[in-house]
């Protein structure tokens, strides 16, 4: 072929190569195409088959494989979404989860951004000492501090209805009880990450904030904020998925059905009502629906910002 | 508006002494260059006057007041940094009106003052923009805008134009001078380019490892450097240094490298009297240095046969590499010289212009 194109006239000569080449390194670049496709449907076919059951009766999902719902006829039903959403309370446990972890998220991010800026930008006394301690909890196994939070919690109990979302005003069953458990859970990872990327931030701009008359306070949120936008999008994610799908927690200090998350409610559905695999399949994905809008939403700053914390380390 | 004191202010970190007993009065409206090499503490002289950096001992002053204990931000002092240090999501009307702000002045105000400041440094067209879209050249206008703002006590400038391109920063260094004599302000400048140093300064001060070597004007730093650092580095190229001995015999005073011996002219010979069959540190500039058939006609020289290493021409003036015995010399010598490499040159040196330095203590003797 290049042999032959020897011939042509210049301009011609040089646009086939071209041409070719690209063909070519599209050629050599099959394989691997290849590859990383079947990985990706390996990884995701559980997904898949979830997603193609919950739109099966269950009589054919005990009858017979997902994979032969691809095939005409088709005949999907919406009733086990129907059933999941209106008639098993899954709705109350939809808010209940929104209802725990969108504060969680918050206090998890102001909380740790507050603490990650003192740790990177302020002099105290045993800054360093108080960062590595805070950075050594990260190795305690959540598991491990269940029952001492339990104990904690039935002595503080303040036994009172919370107006408005309901529950005790604090201890078990109470939503308060529950934020500020996951919040505690989640600072340390979140300091850490967040203490690294503003301390990644160049000192100058702080000296010059500071010398434009700027207290720590107006630094913090005039500066440190905007500028950490790809990180707090990163954490928040991180943060939301960890409690939406936490069920441990949940678990302990939630005893009330009327205030246990999906997670709980899912599990629920499995154990009370023997295997009703139909249910259980809808409202995984009605669980799942949350963290995806999420995702997409933020997904521009997530994805810039791991760059940003890799560039910057 | 302040001047600015400094009283036997020292600066330890762990283990290094960055700042050792600076001692230094800088009145209202001066220009001060501080310059030196690098680490030799400049930076942080600049620091702990602004409040960045907390202060080992002696005391700070602005004005009458002592600011040791000052935070930063209650300084009433703007700081040009190396890197600008623009603030990367605001715009540039947002980035000179940061600190007017902060003060809760009035809107029509803050923009009056920001308009005004942003055509005195021809910006107006830019205020719309955020950093990341401008030049180099222009954020470092933005970064004296939003300095010239705030009406300060006392500017301080970190090596700003050490990042603009030769051409620009001859430029800047012009408008620097014009901003200061227009604001009459106290300037404070840190700077590694004696070039800058010399051109902008009313007064330079010449660090060298964290001690303050010599204060003075330009022509003083020049002329008469207290030691052999600053002889070594203030001008450019750097100047020639031999050690030799004073005599006294016959035809009058002289210093003898061994190589060569240089005459001391009448009017330098008194404080080297004491050191009559002693050894002495000699300086030479290369300027003082020239070709013997293209010396000026006013001065008393001495002429000297020394053998050229190698020359480089540079149009209005030429360097040359000499070498006479074990000594090396480096003359700027008149552009029509005939000197070629490898051929002897008969050479003038101005003997007005010899300094002498004591060869243990390194001051100069005069
Ligand atoms: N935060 C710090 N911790 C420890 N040592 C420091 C610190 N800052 C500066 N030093 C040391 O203090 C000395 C003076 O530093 P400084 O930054 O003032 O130098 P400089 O004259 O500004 O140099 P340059 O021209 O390179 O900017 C150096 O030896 C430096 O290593
Ligand atoms: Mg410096």
């Amino acid at each position: 072929m290049a042999s032959r194109t020897m011939n042509n006239s210049v301009p011609a000569a040089e646009e086939r190569p071209a041409a070719g080449g690209r063909l070519r390194g599209l050629l050599a670049r099959m394989p691997l195409h290849l590859v990383l496709l079947g990985f990706m449907l390996l990884w995701s076919l559980p997904t898949i088959a979830l997603l193609v059951s919950s739109f099966r009766a269950p009589q054919e999902i005990s009858a017979s494989g997902w994979w032969t719902a691809l095939t005409p006829p088709w005949d999907f039903t919406w009733n086990n979404y129907d059933a999941v959403l209106n008639q098993r309370g899954m709705g109350r446990a939809f808010i209940n989860s929104l209802l725990i972890t969108v504060p969680v998220t918050f206090l998890v991010l102001l909380v740790a951004a507050m603490a990650a800026y003192a740790f990177a930008w302020m002099q105290f006394p045993l800054r360093n000492t108080l960062f590595l301690v805070m950075v050594a909890l990260l190795v305690v196994p959540l598991q491990m501090t269940l029952i001492p939070v339990l104990r904690l919690y039935t002595q503080l109990e303040i036994d009172a209805e919370m107006p408005i979302i309901g529950g005790r005003i604090f201890g078990t069953n109470s939503y308060a009880g529950i934020w500020i458990a996951h919040t505690a859970y989640g600072l340390p990872f979140a300091v850490y990450l967040l203490r690294n990327f503003f301390g990644a931030l160049p000192r100058d701009l702080f000296e010059s904030a500071y010398l434009d008359g700027a207290s720590d306070v107006r630094v913090f949120f005039r500066i440190v904020l905007p500028l950490s936008m790809p990180a707090l999008a990163a954490l928040a994610i991180f943060q939301f998925l960890w409690v939406w799908n936490d069920l441990l927690v949940a678990l302990i200090l939630l005893g009330d059905p009327d205030m246990a998350p999906m997670t709980l409610r899912i599990t629920n559905l499995v154990s009370s009502f023997g295997s009703q695999y139909q249910l259980l399949t809808a409202a995984a994905f009605v669980s799942m629906a949350v963290p995806l809008v999420i995702f997409f939403a933020l997904q521009r700053y997530f994805v810039q910002g791991i760059l940003a914390g890799a560039v910057k380390g | 508006m302040a001047g600015v004191t400094f009283e036997h202010v020292s600066k330890r970190f762990e283990d290094t002494t960055a700042v050792d007993d600076l001692t230094m009065v800088i009145p209202d409206r001066e220009f001060l260059v501080l310059v030196g090499p690098s680490g030799c503490g400049k930076s942080t002289v600049l620091r702990m006057l602004a409040g960045l950096e907390t202060i080992t001992g002696g005391e700070v002053k602005i004005g009458d007041r002592v600011v040791n204990h000052v935070p930063a931000k209650d300084r009433d002092i703007a700081m040009v940094f190396q890197s600008y240090a623009l603030y990367p999501h605001m715009s540039v009307y947002d980035n000179m009106a940061f600190s007017l702000t902060l003060k809760k002045m009035p809107k029509a105000e803050i923009k009056r003052k920001v308009h005004e400041a942003a055509e005195l440094l021809g910006i107006e067209a830019l205020l719309g923009r955020k950093p990341r879209q401008l030049s180099g050249g222009q954020r470092q206008r933005v970064a004296l805008g939003r300095a010239i703002v705030r009406d300060p006590a006392v500017f301080l400038f970190d090596e700003p134009l050490s990042n603009l391109d030769a051409k620009l920063r001859v430029q800047t260094r012009a408008e620097i001078t014009k901003l200061h004599q227009r604001l009459g302000t106290t300037f404070i400048y840190v700077t590694h380019d004696q070039v800058e140093a010399m051109t902008m300064a009313t007064r330079i001060a010449v660090l060298s490892a964290g001690r303050l070597q010599q204060l003075g004007t330009p022509q003083e730093v020049y002329a008469e450097p207290t030691n052999v650092f600053v002889a070594g580095f203030i001008g450019s190229p750097a100047t020639n240094f031999f050690r030799g001995v004073v005599r006294d015999e016959g035809e009058g005073m002289s210093i003898d490298t061994g190589d060569f011996k240089l005459r001391v002219n009448p009017g330098r010979q008194a404080p080297l009297k004491d050191y009559i069959g002693r050894e002495v540190i000699a300086g030479v500039r290369p300027e003082h240095i020239h070709d013997a058939a293209y010396q000026p006609a006013d001065t008393e020289t001495d002429e000297l046969d020394v053998q050229v290493d190698v020359t480089e021409m540079m149009g209005n003036e030429s360097l040359l590499h000499l070498v006479a015995g074990q000594s090396k010399l480096l003359a700027r010598v008149d552009p029509r010289t005939k000197a070629r490499p490898g051929e002897p040159l008969r050479i003038a040196i101005d003997t007005t212009e010899l300094m002498a330095f004591d060869p243990e203590t390194e001051l100069a003797l005069r």
